[in-house]
C-alpha cells in the first residue's frame, strides 16, 4: 500500500516536494488575513459572546453539512469538514468554527469568494466533550449546524 | 434413517440458495479448545435496553426459545456454569473449526470464509510470534476476507507486511474506514467483488472505528479511522453500480454500533458484526430508509461460526437463512493438518507455556460488565506485588476462562494479558482523577448513541468501591467512592498500580508481575469479587447481578 499514483509518491511526500514552491506564494494571504480577521469574536470565552460578536445566535440549517468525528481520536487536532448544499443555502460569503467548550470558542474563520463552492476542512483544538458549531454567513444572516465530539481518556477498549 | 442422523450431528445444517457467507469473528488467537464464560451483566440502555444482545442468562434463553440445562443454553449464558461447562465440554480451537468449515463448505460450493478481526491477538503463541502463528493458521484454515482491530496493536509496519508478504493471493484485508491522516487517502482497499455461483457479491470491510482511542494511537500512526458512515454509503452505492447483486459489511463496530448503522446506510443485505463478543443466535431485521438490513454478531474465542445463505434469483433475494453454531469440540474431530499445524507452532514454546504457576478454587473468567473472577484476581496481585492501595486493570472482553481446581498455567495467563503495550505502572491519583476516570469508562460503555461509545466494559478495581447508575447522564453516573470502607477524599492522593496505559510508559510487563504473584500464592482461594453498587436498573434483562 503507500503508493496511490503513477509516479510512486504518496500524496504525502509529493507535497513535502512541492509546498516550497506554494509558501512563497501564499504569503500576500497575510496581509489579507489582518484585514478579514474577526478580531473581537475570537477574543470572546463563552459560546454566547460569541455569537454576539458575530451578529446574534445563527438559524439551525440543513445547508450546512457539518462532518466532524463523534470521538476524536487526539483532541489536539480533530478534523472538521464544512460543505455547503447551495441548493439549499445560497451567497454563503464566510464560514465559522466555533468550539463551545475551549476557553476562545471560535477556532476559526473562512472567507468564501462569490461564485465558488464553499467548502472549508481544517483542524482544530477540542479541549474537553462538547458541541461544535459550523456557522455560515449568507447575507448578512447566520445560520448553524451543531454536532457533539467526545474527548475521552481512551483505553480500555475491546 | 436421515432424519435421525441429522439429529445426531448439530452441524448437518442444510443449505439453501446460492450465496454462502461463513463468518467468525475475535478468535483472540485461541487456536486450542477453550472455556469462555458469556456475560451475566452485559446492560443495555436507552433504546438499547431489553433488546439483543443486552439479554443475559434466562432472559436470552426465554427470547431465543432455548430450553433451560441444554447444549445450546451452556453455549449462551453463564448459568450453572462450572457444572455445564464439565458436562459439554470445551468450544472452539482451530483444528475443530477447520473440520466444521469442510463440513459446511461441502454442501455450500463457492462459500466465502470471513473474519471480522481480532485474529492475531490474545495468547502467548500470538504475541511471541507477531501475529505469525495465527496468520498461518488461517491461511490454512480459508480466510477469504478479514479486517482488523487488535491486529493493528501490532504497529504498522508488521500489519503492512503481513499483508505484502503472507496474505496475498490468500486473503483480502479491507477497511473503507481508516485513511491516511494528512489527505483522507484509503489505507487499504475497502471492498471485495466476488461472483459466487453466478452471483455478484460484494464484501466491504469496516476495522474498528476507535482503534487510536481505545488501543495506543502511537502504534498506528498516520491513520484516521472513526465509522465514516458518508464514505460507506459512497462505497455501497458504488459497488451496487458496478453490479453488486448481494451487499455485506464485515464489521468490527460492535452490536449495537452496527444496529444503528443499519437504521441509517441503505443498500447492504447484511452486517455481519463483531467487537462486542455478542453471540446473538438470531440474524436482527432492522429497516432502514430503502429496505432491510440483517445484522449478526458472531461471539468470541472461536466459539460460534456464523453461516448465512441467500437465495438470490433475477438480482433479488427470494429466501435467506441464518445460523449461528457453537463449537463444541467434543463433537467435531480435530482436523489432522490443522492439528499437525498448531503443535509445530506450539512445540518451541512448549515449556514456557505449560508451566504450572498455581492451581485455582475458583471458577476463572472475564466478561461482563463488571470484575471478573479473573481481573479480581490480576487486581489483586498488582496490589500486592507494588503495595498499592487500588489497581485498576482494562474491561477487556477477550480472556478466556479457567474451571475451579484447575492448573493456571503461563498460557493461561498470558491468554488475559498478551497485548504489546503490557507496561505496570504505580501512579498517584486524586479522588477526583479516580471519578473522572471511572466516569469516562462508564461514558464509553453506557452513552445513549452507540456511535459515542467505544466498547470494552467497565474497568476493573481492586480496592475502590463504588455505585454506578448506567442510566444517568455523562460525569453523573458515578458515586460513592469508598477504600476499605472509607469515603475517597476528592482533594486526597491515592497510590494507584494500574496496567495497558495508551501512552508510551516504562514498567515491569503484567505477566511478569501476576506471574510472580501467583508463584508465591500456590493456590487461589475463594475470591472476593468486588462488584459496584448497580442503581436506577428496574428488570433490566441484560444484568442478572
Amino acid at each position: 500500500m503507500g503508493n496511490l499514483n503513477p509516479l510512486g509518491l504518496t500524496r504525502r511526500s509529493f507535497v513535502a516536494v512541492t509546498s516550497v514552491l506554494f509558501v512563497v506564494a501564499a504569503l500576500p494571504q497575510k496581509i489579507w488575513a489582518a484585514a478579514l480577521r474577526p478580531e473581537t469574536a475570537f477574543q470572546t470565552t463563552t459560546l454566547e459572546a460569541t455569537f454576539e460578536a458575530l451578529g446574534g445566535v445563527p438559524k439551525v440549517s440543513d445547508g450546512i453539512v457539518f462532518s466532524t468525528p463523534d470521538i476524536a481520536e487526539n483532541g489536539a487536532v480533530v478534523p472538521v469538514r464544512i460543505e455547503i448544499d447551495t441548493s439549499v443555502l445560497s451567497d454563503v460569503s464566510k464560514i465559522y468554527v466555533i468550539v463551545e467548550k475551549n476557553p476562545n470558542p471560535l477556532a476559526a474563520v473562512f472567507q468564501v469568494p462569490p461564485n465558488t463552492q464553499p467548502y472549508a476542512e481544517t483542524r482544530v483544538k477540542v479541549a474537553q466533550t462538547g458541541n461544535l458549531y459550523a456557522v455560515a454567513e449568507a447575507n448578512g444572516q447566520l445560520y448553524m449546524m451543531q454536532r457533539e465530539t467526545k474527548v475521552t481518556l481512551g483505553g480500555c477498549g475491546g | 434413517m436421515a432424519a435421525r442422523a441429522r439429529t445426531q450431528n448439530p452441524y448437518d445444517i442444510a443449505p439453501i440458495g446460492n450465496v454462502h457467507l461463513l463468518h467468525m469473528t475475535d478468535a483472540h488467537a485461541q487456536l486450542m479448545p477453550v472455556h469462555y464464560r458469556e456475560p451475566q451483566a452485559n446492560i443495555g440502555v436507552h433504546n438499547a435496553r431489553n433488546r439483543s444482545p443486552h439479554l443475559v442468562g434466562k432472559a436470552l434463553l426465554e427470547r431465543y426459545h432455548i430450553a433451560v440445562d441444554t447444549r445450546q443454553a451452556h453455549a449462551y449464558t453463564h448459568l450453572d456454569y462450572s457444572a455445564a461447562a464439565l458436562e459439554f465440554g470445551q468450544v472452539g480451537g482451530f483444528a475443530h473449526l477447520a473440520t466444521l468449515i469442510k463440513q459446511l463448505k461441502a454442501v455450500r460450493p463457492g462459500a466465502l470464509l470471513l473474519d471480522g478481526g481480532d485474529l492475531w491477538q490474545g495468547s502467548a503463541t500470538a504475541l511471541w510470534t507477531q501475529g505469525q502463528d495465527m496468520v498461518d493458521a488461517s491461511k490454512l484454515l480459508g480466510i477469504d476476507v478479514m479486517t482488523g482491530h487488535w491486529e493493528f496493536t501490532l504497529g504498522t509496519e508488521r500489519v503492512q507486511s503481513i499483508i505484502k508478504n503472507d496474505l496475498g493471493g490468500h486473503t483480502a484485508f479491507l477497511a473503507q474506514n481508516i485513511r491516511d491522516k494528512e489527505f483522507g487517502d484509503p489505507v487499504f482497499p475497502g471492498h471485495v467483488m466476488r461472483e459466487l455461483n453466478g452471483v455478484p457479491v460484494a464484501i466491504i470491510g469496516q476495522a474498528f472505528p476507535y482503534t487510536p482511542v481505545a488501543n495506543p494511537a502511537y502504534l498506528m500512526e498516520g491513520w484516521s479511522f472513526g465509522i465514516r458512515e458518508r464514505e460507506l454509503q459512497e462505497k455501497i452505492d458504488e459497488v451496487r453500480r458496478n453490479g453488486a447483486q448481494i451487499v455485506v459489511l464485515l464489521s468490527h463496530n460492535g452490536a449495537d454500533t452496527d444496529i444503528k448503522l443499519a437504521s441509517r446506510v441503505s443498500g447492504l443485505d447484511a452486517i455481519l458484526g463483531g467487537h462486542t463478543h455478542d453471540a446473538i443466535p438470531s440474524a436482527l431485521e432492522v429497516k432502514n430508509p430503502k429496505g432491510i438490513t440483517l445484522v449478526t454478531n458472531a461471539g468470541s474465542n472461536g466459539k460460534f461460526l456464523g453461516a448465512l445463505d441467500f437465495d438470490v434469483r433475477g438480482g433479488r433475494i427470494k429466501n435467506w437463512s441464518y445460523k449461528l453454531l457453537p463449537v463444541f469440540s467434543d463433537l467435531l474431530n480435530p482436523d489432522p493438518d490443522m492439528s499437525s499445524l498448531i503443535s509445530d507452532i506450539r512445540a518451541p514454546y512448549a515449556e514456557q507455556l505449560s508451566e504450572v504457576l498455581a492451581t485455582t478454587d475458583d471458577l476463572l473468567y472475564r466478561r461482563g460488565n463488571f470484575n471478573g473472577s479473573f481481573d479480581q484476581l490480576i487486581c489483586n496481585a498488582l496490589r500486592d506485588e507494588l503495595d498499592a492501595e487500588i489497581a485498576f486493570s482494562p474491561g477487556f472482553r477477550w480472556g478466556t476462562t479457567l474451571l475451579p481446581a484447575s492448573n493456571i498455567t503461563m498460557e493461561d495467563l498470558m491468554a488475559q494479558v498478551a497485548i504489546t503495550y503490557p507496561a505496570v505502572t504505580v501512579n498517584e491519583m486524586s479522588g477526583a482523577a479516580l471519578k473522572t476516570v471511572l466516569e469516562d469508562v462508564a461514558d464509553n460503555l453506557f452513552n445513549p448513541d452507540p456511535y459515542y461509545q467505544q466498547g470494552g466494559d467497565m474497568v476493573r478495581v481492586g480496592g475502590l468501591g463504588y455505585s454506578i447508575t448506567p442510566t444517568a447522564g455523562a460525569g453523573e453516573r458515578i458515586g460513592n467512592l469508598s477504600l476499605n470502607g472509607q469515603s475517597i477524599d476528592a482533594g486526597k492522593s491515592y497510590k494507584v498500580a494500574g496496567w495497558a496505559s495508551v501512552h508510551r510508559v516504562e514498567g515491569e510487563p503484567i505477566w511478569d508481575v501476576v506471574g510472580r504473584w501467583l508463584r508465591s500464592q500456590k493456590v487461589v482461594g475463594t475470591l472476593l469479587i468486588e462488584q459496584p453498587q448497580v442503581n436506577g436498573l428496574t428488570n433490566n434483562l441484560g444484568y442478572a447481578g
